[in-house]
């Protein structure tokens, strides 16, 4: 019997952990190893925050999942990985700490034979002085996001008094991620006070570190609209203009303060912006693990990046931006160190950025860092699932399955205001998600995979992937025919 | 008014330098029937992606 640990239940662990329990059955054992005792589907979290969801529709909890596909469940924090083993034995294992099932603050050692690292990011709000302190809210998890509405519920009932208020939403940092989860929150927030009959007492901004509207960590796209090939920037500038919503762009917040921050531009020079609501995305980093070896010395620069993600098979030496190819992104997301050992979803440390890098006078850089959630993360976790159950049952000793980020294509739909009728959302295809410029010289993405429009249809889409996507995490009937 | 839909745009504010949709288009976005059209059309691109995404 061969046990496979997995770190992380989030889209790219519980889809890895999901598939690899139905492949490997009885005879083997999979272990999933998460802080968390429920399961979140983060997209809707957007929904949540502007009060259109409750908490209860967008979380569920994972225990009972795992009982039924015989998964063993541990809710702890993994804290160490010791892939060699230790001095008086050669299994690999990693150490965890529990954080719920009555064993709070209880250490242990699981071994493994194979690991993959799926714990997603570590929301880095500390490293913006004072994002974390209150002065803004974020939907990055459920419970933020209801606190999120709750703010803006006050903010309302004080535009209902007459009283004319200042939103800002954007990203918290220079290199930040996740530029979408903003996209969206901001014409949801939009949409809602509409809805509400205060739109006229609100002057709203978007603050991002993206060098034009629609960059979207992906260097921006092109689709084929009216006859021309557009470009994701004319797409994205259109929706704020038309909505009379303002935009700061190429800005790295450097401090936030009540009801102001402060932010330094491309062009060097220094900005303020105040607010009375403000939702500000944290840049993301690794969950910070430490690796050992058998002799216990600190390997943690060789398994992982300094940025806390993990090492895979990706080019990590590409060096600058105009030796950068598609083909240095990973394909099996194994460790080159540790045959054992994959990640998978955000947790893979990227070969370098997608977006080309800026950075202002001062030398700070300011660029989108990859985005990596959603669809890539579970066609991820799916392809590790199937090349680790492969090399389980004896089939092989290469990995089997790839998910390059550079062969894939990823489907995005960014809610602009929730309404069976009336709501609408962008629909956006991108293939691939790496820009082959090789491949598709001029835009780097195919023209008949890459597309964008806004409409209700869209709207319709992302309610029914909603479901669909509770439906599958679940493990309800015919998960499996639910793409990823 | 012809001009409704672009009336809040201030010039040579970085409003001014992007595309308005049409109060046509607009209206086009929730119309239910047309949207019916963009669903199909919205899941066979998507189907179409996710089929050459796997490997």
């Amino acid at each position: 019997m061969a046990r496979l640990v997995i770190m992380g239940a989030g889209v790219a662990g519980h889809t890895a952990a999901s598939f690899a329990s139905d492949w490997l059955g009885k005879e083997h054992e999979v272990v999933v190893v998460t802080p968390n005792s429920q399961w979140n589907w983060i997209p809707s979290n957007i929904w949540v925050g502007v009060g259109e969801m409750s908490k209860d529709e967008v979380v569920f909890p994972l225990a009972p999942v795992y009982e039924k596909a015989g998964v063993d469940y541990r809710q702890a924090k993994a804290v160490s990985v010791h892939p060699e083993g230790k001095a008086d034995s050669d299994a690999p294992y990693i150490t965890i700490e529990y954080t719920g099932q009555d064993k709070e603050g209880q250490s242990e050692e699981l071994t493994y034979d194979y690991l993959i690292n799926a714990t997603g990011p570590k929301l880095n709000f500390g490293a913006t002085p004072g994002l974390d302190a209150g002065h803004t809210v974020s939907v990055c998890t459920a419970d933020h996001a209801v606190h999120a509405n709750v703010e803006l519920e006050n903010l309302i009932e004080k535009m209902k008094k007459g009283e004319k208020q200042k939103i800002l939403i954007g990203t918290g940092h220079g290199m930040c991620t996740c530029q979408g989860a903003a996209f969206e929150y901001i014409f949801n927030v939009e949409h809602k006070l509409k809805e509400e009959g205060v739109r006229d007492m609100a002057e709203i901004t978007f603050i991002t570190n993206e060098s034009f509207l629609g960059d979207f960590g992906m260097g921006g796209l092109h689709f084929k609209v009216g006859g021309f090939v557009t470009s994701s920037k004319v797409f994205a500038e259109s929706l704020y203009a038309e909505r009379g919503m303002n935009w700061i762009i190429g800005a790295h917040v450097n401090k936030v303060e009540a009801g102001k921050v402060t932010y330094e531009l491309l062009d060097g020079s220094a900005g303020e912006a105040e607010f009375d609501f403000s939702m500000l995305i944290p840049p993301f980093a690794g969950v910070g693990f430490t690796a050992f070896d058998k002799a216990g010395e600190d390997i943690t620069s060789k398994l992982f990046a300094p940025n806390g993600f993990m090492k895979v098979d990706a080019k990590y030496d590409a060096g600058a931006y105009e030796n950068w190819k598609a083909s240095d992104w990973p394909r099996t997301l194994q460790n080159p160190d540790y045959k054992n050992i994959f990640a998978a979803g955000i947790a893979f440390a990227p070969p370098h950025i997608i977006s080309k890098p800026m950075s202002s006078p001062n030398g700070t850089p300011i660029n989108p860092t990859p985005p990596r959630t959603g669809m890539p993360s579970a066609m991820m976790g799916k392809a590790v699932a199937a090349s680790i159950c492969d090399m389980i049952k004896g089939k092989t000793n290469e990995p089997t399955h790839t998910a390059s980020m550079s062969e894939m294509g990823a489907a995005c739909v960014a809610s602009a205001g929730k309404g069976l009728f009336n709501g609408t959302a962008a629909a956006m295809t991108v293939y691939p998600i790496i820009p082959d410029f090789e491949k598709y010289p001029g835009t780097g993405r195919d023209l008949n995979g890459t597309t964008g429009e806004i409409g209700l249809a869209a709207h319709w889409v992302k309610h029914i992937l909603h479901h669909a996507f509770i439906w599958k995490a679940k493990l309800k009937p015919g998960w499996t025919l639910i793409p990823e | 008014m012809a001009t409704e839909h672009v009336k809040h745009i201030e010039a040579y504010s970085p409003q001014f330098g992007t595309m308005i949709p049409s109060g046509f288009q607009k209206w086009l976005r929730t119309c239910v029937l047309w949207q019916l059209v963009r669903f199909v059309a919205i899941n066979i691109k998507m189907t179409m992606l996710i089929l050459k995404s796997h490997h």
